[in-house]
């Protein structure tokens, strides 16, 4: 569906489904250089499952209109809207990587309107490398394999994930690829200067879950922990020999996480 | 230092992408899934399955284990973002067209197409109501003459049959790309090591992988393969193709290029066409077919180096009249060659015997490494005499426009040592010469 967000178009996966304004609703944040597609599964099983799915592009990314929001404090805003375009009042909220630290920021703002946290991937802080930060700036593929290959596990990059036939690096890669130049760059940098991560968390009233890769290399397990020691009431969740991608390499145990959580 | 991104190069793909140790036993190779079925852990498991909410196998014909390492496997390879084992090749090529065409629609397609593919486009599919015109592969304005309203898609191979025409991709799919439509690439004879078509700008490939990619010729099979790069989520290419930008009744009304940003034309292949159509690999085929996989790149190798001792011999041979091979530097394509197949033009190719179409068959029944057939990318060395097989029935005058004379020879080169094909070469050239 489309949504009119500071005039402009916001587009957001439902999973082919209506909205019921009796059902909860939860919603769906990407990471740097994605789009709704990274929650495939996800979003389509709670849409199926009495839940109203918003699985939204962020401006700038996938079918959104608009230019990549600058920082972690404004995308948390530009969700509070969307929530507010959608005529809902409170939701579940999930987010992965950059859409982890959203989410929660959101919930450390808005923290009567979200019911639930889950953060995939969070960590605080949610630092990038300098090689990494300069190839993005550039626009230099480099930039892409160097994510690709850190956002994997070892076993994971070289497949045998659990979506037939899908080959989840060229797939992650083909994802980032279409975005525009600039993209990237915005989305790592709003990762590396978010400073409010912890302010944020104490602000949190819900309960949160953190899903955690032990492989991560993008979000390091110990600055996810960090997060966790900060927020109120936390379950983290930790996948062993999993890396940053963790819908790509576990999409399965991230649903049933999810499920059992939301 | 500057940080370095962490890639696997070819040949360890080739070894170990799509596959892990078998979790249930420690099994290193990839195990034979030889059933039908699996079995749901639950209610609610068997429901998410089916509605695309979780990841799995539900019935063999869909998805198989097996058939999944393979999938990746070769998609890996050609630098894409997933694949589908098919039946055969042919089975791989009415796949991407089924998913992508309907009633009405139009290819455009090379006339230097392996026969199989030039009867299903131009005289099954019609009774369909696709229709194909066919263009000289070389003649980048005929590909742009014959674009109508109503075509869908391009279609060529990376080296032609039998000319072995070297496909200008670049130029093709840029073409194609202007008018909002895909370029379909059959990469039999070239296989990814040879290159790959995506990296120059093809958007669907597809293998005959009873070819080279298995190399053993005991399987029959195909694979699809989604580059990931043409986008079938933009306003164009949902008017153009409402089997992915459109509900789907046959699925939820699920719109396939919202469901998967990169993947829609994969999706739709497999939950209709692989589902309706059902003309899916054997997991056994799959397995065979990763054998050969695993020893492709050193394969190819050898049968390039082999390829080059045989045309370097036949150039010398004085009842050899011309030999089709892109290396030559007489050959029309070659400096397209040279900038498309670095690694070589592979190991099919043509020659001419300056002799009658007796003498041809002379020339085939002396051969004893040689074996008579009608395969080619086999690890043996294969030789086929068209005029007195494939093309028995056309005269002379039939033959030449056709691109084949009565002394026509096609060769697959194989494994062997070269000298000892030489040899047998050598043998059967006298016997034709005897006449």
């Amino acid at each position: 569906m489309h949504l009119d967000v500071g005039g402009r178009a916001v587009y957001a996966y439902t999973g082919s489904r209506g909205f019921d304004a009796a059902q909860p609703t939860v919603m769906f944040v990407h990471g740097a250089a994605n789009d709704h597609s990274v929650f495939a599964l996800q979003s389509r099983y709670f849409a199926w499952h009495g839940m109203n799915v918003l699985a939204v592009d962020t401006p700038g990314h996938g079918r959104s209109e608009g230019d990549a929001l600058p920082s972690v404090e404004a995308i948390a805003d530009w969700l509070a809207a969307v929530m507010k375009a959608a005529s809902i009042s409170r939701m579940r909220l999930v987010g992965h990587s950059l859409g982890a630290l959203a989410a929660l920021e959101c919930a450390g703002r808005y923290p009567e309107a979200i019911e639930r946290l889950a953060l995939l991937g969070p960590a605080v802080p949610m630092t990038v490398s300098d090689d990494l930060l300069a190839a993005a700036a550039a626009n230099d593929h480099v930039a892409y394999e160097l994510i690709n290959g850190w956002s994997f596990s070892a076993a994971g990059f070289l497949g045998g994930n659990p979506v037939p036939g899908m080959w989840m690096p060229g797939n992650a890669m083909r994802l980032m690829e279409r975005t525009r130049d600039g993209v990237l760059s915005n989305d790592l940098l709003a990762c590396h200067r978010y400073a409010n991560g912890l302010a944020a968390a104490a602000a949190v009233r819900c309960r949160t879950l953190a899903v955690i890769g032990a492989r991560d290399i993008m979000a390091p397990p110990r600055n996810a922990q960090a997060l966790c020691a900060a927020l109120p009431d936390v379950e983290a969740v930790t996948f062993p020999e999993t890396g940053h991608a963790l819908m790509a390499e576990r999409p399965g145990d991230v649903l049933d996480a999810l499920r059992r959580f939301l | 230092m500057p940080a370095k991104p962490k890639i696997h190069r070819f040949d360890t793909l080739a070894l170990h992408a799509g596959a892990r140790p078998d979790p249930a036993t420690g099994a290193r190779a990839t195990p034979i899934y030889q059933t039908s079925s699996f079995v749901f852990p639950d209610a609610d498991h068997a429901a998410a399955l089916f509605n695309m909410e979780r990841a799995g196998h539900v019935y063999s014909r869909l998805s198989n284990p097996t058939c999944a390492v393979l999938e990746e496997r070769v998609a890996a390879l050609e630098g894409g973002v997933g694949a589908i084992a098919t039946a055969s090749g042919q089975a791989a090529l009415h796949l991407a067209i089924a998913t992508l065409l309907s009633a009405g629609a139009h290819i455009v397609a090379s006339r230097s197409l392996y026969g199989g593919s030039h009867n299903l486009l131009d005289y099954t599919l019609p009774r369909f109501g696709i229709r194909t015109t066919f263009v000289d592969p070389r003649d980048l304005d005929a590909w742009r003459r014959a674009i109508r309203p109503e075509t869908r898609m391009l279609f060529g191979e990376t080296l032609g049959n039998p000319a072995l025409e070297v496909l200008d991709i670049p130029r093709v799919s840029e073409l194609a790309h202007e008018h909002g439509l895909p370029l379909v690439v059959d990469s039999t004879f070239t296989t990814p090591w040879l290159m790959r078509p995506f990296d120059h700008g093809a958007d669907i490939v597809f293998h005959s992988a009873t070819k080279f990619l298995s190399g053993h010729g005991v399987v029959i099979g195909g694979v699809l393969v989604d580059s990931g790069r043409f986008d079938f989520g933009s306003e164009r290419a949902r008017t153009l193709f409402p089997t992915l930008g459109a509900p789907y009744a046959g699925f939820h009304d699920m719109v396939f290029a919202e469901e998967s940003s990169t993947a829609p034309f994969l999706l739709r292949a497999r939950r209709e066409g692989v589902r309706d159509f059902g003309a899916c690999m054997a997991p056994m085929t799959a397995f065979q077919i990763l054998q050969g996989i695993e020893t492709l790149p050193v394969r190819m190798a050898r049968h390039v180096e082999n390829t080059r001792a045989i045309v370097a011999y036949l150039r010398e041979q004085p009842l050899v009249a011309a030999i089709g091979y892109p290396e030559l530097p007489g050959h029309p394509d070659h400096a397209l060659a040279q900038r498309l197949l670095p690694r070589g033009c592979g190991s099919v190719f043509s020659f001419n015997l300056r002799a009658t179409r007796e003498q041809g068959r002379k020339f085939i029944e002396a051969l004893r490494v040689f074996s008579h057939l009608a395969n080619v990318g086999d690890a043996k060395s294969l030789v086929i005499h068209p005029a007195s097989t494939t093309h028995f029935r056309m005269s002379a005058e039939d033959l030449l426009k056709a691109g084949v004379t009565e002394g026509t020879i096609r060769l697959s080169i194989g494994l062997e040592d070269p000298s000892d094909l030489i040899e047998d070469l050598g043998r059967a050239l006298y016997a034709a010469g005897k006449g």
